[in-house]
């Protein structure tokens, strides 16, 4: 198509709609459009929304309209084709800002004036030009930094459940995450996707409090937008958040919270358009749509910049099976895990020791790093304390009073890491050192012969001490 | 190439419909719209077809091109392919990313070998020489540790007509002239081969060597033969990736092929990154040198996660055509299952179990029939092995890619999550894998190792039986009411488990075990039983045995006894039997 005509057909608008389901729109009678791209479409007051084809065929097309069909006719519709993806305008003064979820002021301010568009959908990274993430990011965590290290450039996500302490655990890594002895250019973007205005509020607050606001950009869509938007919302933070970081260089942290909002904004547009569902109604392509949000996450070749994602989820009923932390768990580099009975214990932060993981942790410490024995240690703490879970359900059959010394003694271990290593107050930022001191110290209510995992030097210079 | 034989008709995602399409044949390659996004026709009726393209296709408008090329979807074979990177269509990453910036934009393209350089091609045939179809003519020194033979492709035979003499040469120069009945034949370093099917053999040959990875769980428990196939199921965080990336280091596999099917970029990155830093443990090597990495990572195009074990497939086939033991990797086959789920469905096929096609089983057989040792053309003995990686939805084997997996596969390696949980890996569960295996490679064995290896390995199996029975006991009254002799075999267990199985791939000796050293250790462990055992019933208490002096050093025999240090070992279990039998004779002298 000569690009003349092409520009005329953007300039054509239509009237008139065929058909409405909920946040879809059939159309017909128009030229050729193309797969993905953005749709205008004006009601009877003139009044404009954005949307997005979803499928294109000779002359008709199926559109998702972001902020909803509510108020719209059949008849008195208008509709024009832009002939391009949704662009997000992207730049450096775009921070402290606040956007809706396809990228528009909401904080009053003027729109962007900015010299590039970014295309939200992105395009994938060639694994060639990644480099390997191996910066330790001190959170001042003990259960993350000693256990399930973050490093820069990483995708590590929270998953939570209703009720638990998500929001101030992910506030706490924002306000503490540095890198040790390194002071730089860093920049938080922050995606909600239908969680509460009080909320979004606690971390603006935190922000705030933190004086971090000005380098914080902000895109909400909170419970009360439609849906449908929350499904654009991860995309424009994460063009803005790749813009920030291999553009100018910066050490982007990107919160998305809830993925679970953005997951059931899929499954409603995909039970609508008739799809053939997976797992839980889930459609077929949660995993691949999903891992084109997660993978959006690291460091480049040529760019001193590093995107760290830290999605938030809360998993529906506790269930860690559940389509969403299941496929999440399958991206992503590892997961904290908020663990109920530990919350219920008055445990802060509940960060479970077992299922929770870092896959990125192994190369982000030891000597030059953290510290040489920060691999064996965080490992004997994962086994003494799966040990421990075992003498805990032992104990409640047998009580006790039956258990060996040497069980006893487990237990002891487990209370003790649970009261002083995992809990912290929420204003408590540990060094890496002290966390590592604290692990050694609760190991050493063990006897050395139960620390297999542990070297000899490292005994004689730690334990105990 | 290039005539245009449809107007596409329809989008939805990564399937494309077309319309007033004359000549096509299924799986036919094709180039969709003015961007030449490639695509393979999956479907034909009437004058219509369907076409899952590999490439992103925001943008495709109804009415666009399509151009056919008549042929099907078919990967390069020739110099080069080691140590490169492809996408799952065969596009060569590193040479991409040369060519633009460090995204994947679309409809880049990028011939897969280079075109440009130059090989020391030395003939091994001579003008009027009968050639038969897959016999070697030639060969070219591809990297320092595989010389590539230059083979005549399986569908042609003749008699040379001319062959280039020694010298340099690129890819795409006549090498040869083979006269055959239907008119004569150049020959170039490259062949091309359609994906999807099967390269010919000769026949297929029973296996007997086993797939040496170093992984002691995995030799002397779950053995794989060359040739064989196994399963790697398990859920997230189990440690998949982990096995594969051991098995693809430390296996003596000649060639290895990685397929990152819609894993993580950073996972690829970190291959890249290790692999050419590492040697060879058999030839000394970079390890880059023997390994095809092909990467489609989760956010790469759908379509093209499906090809890309067929791409690696093919590529396996054709280095064990050559002659050489083969290992292929593919991390995650349930990735792949799920891409084809995903194509189906906007095919508005019929699902079958939990959206997967009907044909799912037939495909997963297709690929693992694959798999084999054989006598291929050219006369030589060849094998592909192929370790597929399994990631069950919630961690369930009972969902439908593992269980059809299961059919297809002799040997499963399944992962375990409290292992995983406790840090214990790698997380290979002894009581839910099984390798089919054994009885084919234990003649192998008892002559590389010892004579007792089978008698060995079955008693501490089944002493891994009894311990599991046993802990449920436990687990209800504790391990204080049981008699020595059943918590000798609790400790035991607890020593395999910590000694043996445990296998730590960030030690520097620890990651790799030999088979000598794998069956010395086992061989400590179980002799520490038996004469435990024995000295139990003498009288001895358990006590007394958790005290012997060798046991501590056994313990740590993993990390401190390395692998050419085989005497040792042996100074070891001498030590540990004179120690027990002395202690077996104080009681016994009481008895």
């Amino acid at each position: 198509m000569p690009d003349l005509d092409k520009q005329l057909y953007h300039a054509r608008e239509y009237q008139g709609i065929q058909q409405i389901i909920g946040p879809l729109v059939f159309i017909e009678g128009i030229h050729n459009v193309g797969y993905n791209e953005l749709v205008e479409l004006r009601d009877e007051n003139g009044h404009e929304r954005l949307g997005v084809i979803l499928e294109a065929s000779e002359g008709a097309a199926v559109v998702q309209v972001f902020e909803g069909t509510t108020g719209l006719s059949l008849n008195a519709t208008r509709v024009r084709f832009r002939g391009k993806a949704l662009q997000l305008p992207v730049d450096t003064e775009m921070l402290g800002r606040v956007f809706d979820g396809l990228g528009r002021p909401i904080d009053g301010g003027p729109g962007p004036v900015a010299e590039e568009r970014w295309d939200v959908n992105g395009s994938p990274i060639n694994p060639t030009s990644r480099t390997y993430p191996t910066k330790f990011i001190q959170t001042g965590i003990s259960a993350i930094d000693g256990m399930n290290t973050l490093v820069r450039g990483q995708k590590l996500p929270v998953f939570s459940g209703a009720g638990l302490p998500h929001n101030q655990v992910t506030a706490q890594i924002v306000r503490q995450a540095r890198i040790v002895g390194e002071d730089v250019n860093f920049a938080v973007v922050f995606a909600a996707m239908g969680v509460k205005h009080d909320v979004a509020r606690y971390f603006i607050d935190s922000f705030e409090e933190t004086g971090v606001l000005e380098n914080v950009v902000m895109f909400l869509s909170l419970a009360d937008a439609p849906s449908v938007e929350r499904l654009m919302t991860p995309r424009t933070a994460l063009t803005m958040a790749e813009y920030l970081a291999f553009r100018e260089n910066m050490h982007v942290l990107v919160i998305l919270t809830d993925m679970t909002n953005y997951c059931e904004a899929l499954r409603e547009i995909s039970t609508l358009r008739g799809e053939i569902p997976s797992r839980k109604s889930y459609p077929g392509y949660l995993y691949s749509d999903l891992a084109s949000l997660y993978e959006r996450a690291g460091m480049i070749e040529n760019s001193t910049g590093s995107i760290t994602q830290v999605p938030i989820l809360t998993m529906p009923n506790d269930d860690i099976s559940h389509p969403i932390p299941d496929l999440t768990g399958y991206i992503t580099e590892g997961q904290i895990v908020l663990e109920r009975e530990l919350s219920q214990k008055g445990i802060y932060p509940p960060i479970a020791g077992l299922p929770s993981l870092s896959r990125l942790m192994k190369d982000g410490i030891g000597p030059g790093m953290t510290r040489d024995d920060h691999a064996h240690i965080a490992s004997q703490l994962f086994a003494a304390y799966a040990k421990v879970k075992d003498v805990r359900a032992l104990a409640s059959v047998i009580g006790e009073e039956e258990l060996t010394p040497l069980d006893n003694t487990y237990l002891k271990f487990g209370e003790a890491f649970e009261s002083e290593f995992l809990s912290q107050r929420e204003d408590e930022n540990r060094s890496i050192a002290d966390t590592l001191d604290i692990g050694w110290k609760v190991i050493s209510l063990l006897p050395k012969d139960e620390l297999h995992r542990i070297s000899e030097e490292e005994l004689v210079k730690y334990y105990g001490k | 190439m290039a005539d245009v034989i449809g107007q596409v008709s329809r989008i939805l995602g990564p399937v494309v419909h077309a319309k007033n399409v004359t000549r096509a044949k299924m799986l036919e390659l094709v180039e969709v719209g003015e961007d030449r996004l490639i695509g393979e026709i999956v479907k034909l009726e009437g004058d219509t077809i369907a076409v899952q393209v590999y490439e992103d296709t925001t943008g495709l408008t109804p009415g666009a091109n399509v151009y056919g090329s008549g042929m099907p979807l078919s990967v390069e074979l020739g110099p080069g392919l080691l140590s490169a990177i492809y996408d799952g269509v065969q596009r060569p990453l590193e040479m991409i990313k040369a060519q633009s910036d460090f995204y994947i934009r679309r409809g880049v393209k990028v011939p897969p070998l280079d075109r440009e350089k130059e090989w020391m091609f030395k003939p091994l045939s001579k003008a009027g020489d009968d050639v038969r179809a897959g016999q070697v003519i030639g060969s070219v020194q591809e990297t320092q540790s595989i010389v590539h033979r230059i083979m005549v492709p399986p569908d042609i035979s003749g008699k040379i007509r001319t062959i280039a003499a020694e010298g340099m040469t690129r890819i795409e120069k006549v090498i040869a002239v083979i006269e055959t009945a239907s008119g004569d034949h150049e020959m170039t370093l490259i062949q091309k081969w359609p994906v999807r099917k099967p390269r010919p053999i000769d026949k297929r040959l029973p296996s007997s060597m086993p797939l040496i990875t170093g992984q002691r769980v995995i030799d002397t428990l779950f053995p794989v033969p060359k040739g064989g196939a196994v399963a790697v199921p398990g859920g997230f965080g189990t440690g998949k990736t982990m096995v594969e990336h051991q098995v693809a280091k430390w296996s003596d596999a000649d060639v290895v092929v990685y397929i990152g099917c819609g894993e993580r970029g950073n996972e690829i990155t970190d291959v890249l990154q290790e692999f050419p830093k590492l040697t060879d443990p058999r030839t000394g090597r970079p390890l880059m040198d023997r390994t095809i990495l092909i990467a489609n990572t989760s956010n790469m195009p759908v379509a093209a996660r499906e090809a890309s074990i067929y791409t690696g497939i093919t590529m396996a086939e054709y280095y064990r055509d050559q002659g050489y033991h083969v290992a292929i990797m593919a991390d995650s086959s349930s990735r792949w299952a799920e891409a084809l789920r995903e194509l189906s469905g906007r095919m508005e096929e019929m699902p079958a179990e939990e959206g997967f096609p009907a044909y799912l089983p037939t495909r997963l057989a297709e690929f693992y029939e694959r798999a084999g040792i054989a006598k291929t053309l050219s006369g030589q003995t060849g094998s592909v092995t192929i370790v597929g990686a399994v990631s069950p939805p919630g961690g369930d084997f009972s969902e439908p890619v593992t269980q059809h997996t299961k059919r297809f596969v002799r040997a499963f390696w399944a992962l375990d999550r409290d292992l995983a949980n406790a840090r214990h890996y790698p997380a290979i569960s002894w009581l839910d894998s099984y390798s089919e295996y054994v009885q084919d490679i234990t003649p192998w064995w008892k002559e590389q190792a010892g004579e007792d290896w089978p008698e060995l390995r079955m008693e501490i199996l089944d002493l891994l039986q009894r311990e599991a029975r046993l802990q449920q006991v436990v687990k209800l009254v504790g391990a204080d009411v049981l008699p020595d002799a059943q918590r000798l075999v609790l400790d035991v267990c607890e020593l395999f488990k910590n000694a043996f199985l445990q296998q730590s791939a960030f030690d520097k000796i620890d990651t790799y075990s030999t088979v000598q050293r794998q069956f010395r250790m086992l061989k400590i462990i179980v002799t520490y039983y038996r004469l435990g055992a024995e000295a139990i019933q003498q009288g001895a208490t358990l006590m007394k045995l958790r005290r012997i002096k060798s046991l501590s050093e056994i313990t740590k025999m993993k990390f401190s006894i390395a692998n050419d240090e085989m005497d040792k070992l042996d100074a070891l279990q001498q030590r540990l039997e004179r120690e027990m039998r002395r202690l077996g004779e104080i009681y016994a002298g009481f008895g």
